[in-house]
């Protein structure tokens, strides 16, 4: 049996989109920028798949622009911003439990000479606006907040943030990192003040190596790579065109019956956490129930190291994640989880359970019933 | 210009009788290297020595790298071959070679010919004289030196005539095979590699075995140990691996034993299960990386207690080497990077605060007493888990 519960490190791609990509690679492989009828059939797929992004987000479809992924979205997002803006200021703001592309990117602004603010989060990881409102001053140029957080699925005040920063000053840009969010929730960028939001496709039953971003279009952006001029300049690069409509077909599938997916995946959650909670020395991280994320579970267990229960859930074909798969390269503790004010001991013993549309009862229930099983047992071998 | 080497070798020349057997364990190694290159190669014995033929296009550098790799060659002489076509023709082709090789002429020189041909029509000490006086009009800044030359210019007349003045050194050592086989204990370290890699040189062949904890060591983990025993069997030919399952007995150590000794006593298990392992596959003594007071593990105390559960000799070629010298060695030999990859192996995960560091054979022994009873069913069910990995340079 293979149950997969780290559907925020990535998802199974959904066989319609396999099938369509494959059909793309081998038939309709024209490169968009060719003068040629093939080259035309592959800037109409493109067309297509923009339909679909822009009328999912009610923008224009000359607003989205495609990248490699949620990482280039964000680099292209924050950097761009911040070069073709340096003149009206040099101040940022982000949060702490920002992912890495976000952090590392603002880390590279800060060697160049931008001044950056990293919000706080309260425990259940979300900002406060009050703090927001502080740290904007006359020179902030961007504020960069993740819609909803990797590790412990937290939601941030988008839509207040965004009122917020356009009332005080409406030439700070705001930019959202909506790569766990997006999928789960409907986000209107034009409604909540974003004028750019980064999107990743594997993260919603779509291939790995596509995402976009969406963009303003009154927004000052400047490109990061250069190259052929594709996508207005602001983006080079031949487009991956099979990717590209991989991922809007994804998104018309995710998006086709959202609201209950999401109630399936909040009963999933509450299943989940109810049993959880009952083994002994479990706790949870981050928001419960709907105040969080429908898909993300952060559970610490004492005693257990995280890697330790994470293999022991895998040799049972259960797959998680310690802490977040993205930052698993590294083995220090995550700056979300110390964000939070986890105890020391409980940062190296926390796991992540993340659902997607394959995640069934069933699964939850022998997952807890593992769970049960090993906890005690593992705790028995501890580090002395 | 060079469609050829000349290997040549140090230590094997004095073997007497044996010889034929440490080159032939050469050649094999050669063939196994070449394999790793492109083009088509031909190992040929004649009269004492080892040559590589091209029989296509090859890539120099990275044939010579490769050759490199192989214990037992003391040098490699890349060779350029002339078809004898009269004295005049060869005289043409030494000045070419000369100036091809040697841009700057600021040199001194002296010619060695030797005449495995003995009808060609000039003598070795005539052929040193005409083509020294050749080379001479060539190049006026040239000078000969007939007691220390720069460039010795060996010309050899065999079928075709073979022109080498280069030598590339090799690794030294003894080809590989040609003396018997030994168990490498291999961790995800950075030491085993290396020692691994110092015994082969000997001409020692390797077999391999890793001890892997799941779920308290990843596949990751043991995936890095694969990877450094291929990185290891560029030079020591095709390893067996032997992955063994070691979690019960480290989990019945931990309930059973004093915590500090708990390292002490697993690596006594280890060397055992090594033992039996090698003894089954023949190999004639076992190989750890320790070095005298690295660890607590590798006191001189902790290493006479570990030591002695084997009656197979322990070979443990860097004793007394430092950190750094270690380390050298791995950068040189390319397994340092892999080593330093941060996944836990089982040595780790369980260790103590303070492990004992001068530990007591008696009492240690007292303390696996506890063990009695379910020690010999562990370690037999850990036997079983024998999973072998052929670990070749060649997949």
């Amino acid at each position: 049996m293979e149950i997969y519960l780290d559907n925020s490190a990535t998802t199974r791609c959904f066989d319609e989109v396999a099938g369509l990509m494959t059909t793309i690679m081998c038939e309709d492989y024209g490169n968009p920028s060719s003068l040629h009828r093939k080259g035309m059939q592959a800037e109409q797929k493109i067309r297509y798949a923009k339909e679909v992004i822009a009328k999912n987000l009610k923008v224009n479809e000359k607003e989205i622009f495609f990248t490699s992924g949620g990482t280039e979205s964000d680099n292209l997002a924050i950097r761009g911003c911040a070069y073709a803006n340096c003149r009206a200021g040099k101040h940022l703001i982000t949060t702490q439990i920002e992912h890495p592309a976000v952090l590392q990117t603002m880390k590279h602004l800060e060697e160049e000479g931008f001044r950056v603010t990293y919000l706080p989060v309260d425990e259940k990881g979300s900002i406060r606006l009050e703090d927001l409102q502080r740290a904007i001053t006359g020179e902030t140029i961007l504020v960069s907040i993740m819609h909803t957080n990797n590790e412990i699925g937290s939601l941030q005040p988008i839509e207040q943030a965004g009122a917020l920063i356009k009332k005080m000053n409406p030439r700070i840009l705001f930019h959202v990192d909506a790569v766990q969010g997006y999928g789960k929730f409907r986000i209107y960028p034009k409604k909540m003040k974003i004028d750019l939001m980064s999107v990743s496709g594997h993260k919603i039953h779509g291939p790995k190596g596509i995402g976009f971003l969406y963009v303003d279009e009154k927004v000052k952006i400047k490109p990061i790579v250069f190259g052929g001029g594709q996508q207005n300049g602001l983006r080079s690069g031949t487009e991956a065109v099979p990717s590209i409509v991989g991922m809007a077909k994804a998104i018309e599938m995710i998006y086709h019956d959202l609201e209950n997916e999401a109630e399936r995946l909040y009963q999933l959650k509450e299943a989940f956490t109810e049993g959880a909670k009952r083994i002994e020395g479990v706790s949870l991280n981050g928001p419960a129930g709907r105040d969080g994320a429908p898909h993300i579970v952060s559970v610490s267990v004492s005693g257990v190291r995280s890697e330790v229960l994470l293999h022991a859930l895998e040799d049972k074909g259960i797959y998680v994640s310690a802490g977040s798969a993205c930052s698993s390269h590294k083995p220090q503790p995550s700056a979300t989880l110390q964000a939070i004010g986890l105890s020391k001991d409980l940062l190296s013993s926390t796991i992540r359970f993340s659902f997607s549309v394959f995640t069934t009862r069933e699964e939850i229930d022998y997952t807890l019933q593992v769970m049960c099983e090993l906890i005690p047992m593992l705790r028995r071998y501890t580090r002395k | 210009m060079f469609t050829a080497f000349l290997i040549k070798y140090a230590e094997i020349g004095i073997k007497g009788k044996n010889r034929h057997l440490f080159e032939e364990a050469l050649a094999k190694q050669i063939k196994y290297a070449l394999k790793r290159c492109e083009g088509e190669f031909k190992v040929t014995r004649t009269q004492g020595r080892i040559y590589v033929d091209a029989l296509s296009d090859f890539d120099y550098d990275e044939t010579v790298e490769n050759l490199k790799t192989v214990f037992g060659v003391s040098g490699i002489c890349p060779v350029k071959y002339v078809e004898d076509e009269g004295f005049e023709k060869l005289s043409e082709e030494i000045v070419k070679y000369m100036d091809e090789v040697y841009p700057d002429k600021n040199i001194t020189f002296k010619v060695n010919a030797r005449r495995a041909r003995k009808n060609y029509p000039k003598s070795s000490m005539e052929i040193n004289a005409d083509l020294g006086g050749v080379i001479l009009d060539a190049f006026p800044e040239i000078r000969v030196d007939v007691h220390k030359p720069d460039v010795m210019l060996n010309v050899e007349i065999r079928e075709k005539i073979y022109i080498y003045s280069e030598e590339i050194p090799g690794p030294g050592g003894m080809p590989v095979g040609s003396n018997g086989k030994a168990m490498l204990l291999l961790s995800g370290g950075i030491d085993s590699p290396v020692a691994g890699y110092m015994v082969a040189k000997r001409g020692v062949k390797i077999d391999a075995v890793y001890f892997h904890a799941p779920p308290y060591t990843s596949d990751r983990a043991k995936q890095k140990v694969v990877d450094l025993a291929k990185l290891v069997s560029r030079y020591t030919g095709p390893i067996y691996l032997h992955v063994i399952n070691f979690t019960d007995i480290q989990l019945a150590i931990y309930e059973k034993c004093p915590h500090e000794e708990l390292t002490i006593i697993m690596r006594r298990y280890m060397m055992k299960i090594a033992e039996t392992i090698a003894k089954e596959t023949e190999c004639l003594g076992l190989i750890t990386g320790e070095s005298i007071g690295q660890v607590a593990s590798q006191t001189i105390q902790s290493l006479a207690v570990t030591n002695e559960v084997c009656t197979l000799p322990v070979f443990r070629p860097l004793i007394g080497f430092d950190k750094m010298e270690i380390v050298d060695i791995s950068e040189k030999i390319g397994t340092y990077e892999t080593s330093i990859l941060p996944y836990e192996d089982c040595c780790t995960i369980f260790v103590a605060k303070h492990p004992v560091t001068k530990p007591n054979l008696n009492v240690i022994k007292r303390h696996e007493k506890n063990l009695d009873g379910v020690i010999d069913e562990l370690m037999q069910k850990a036997l079983e888990t024998d999973e072998v990995i052929i670990v070749s340079s060649e997949n």
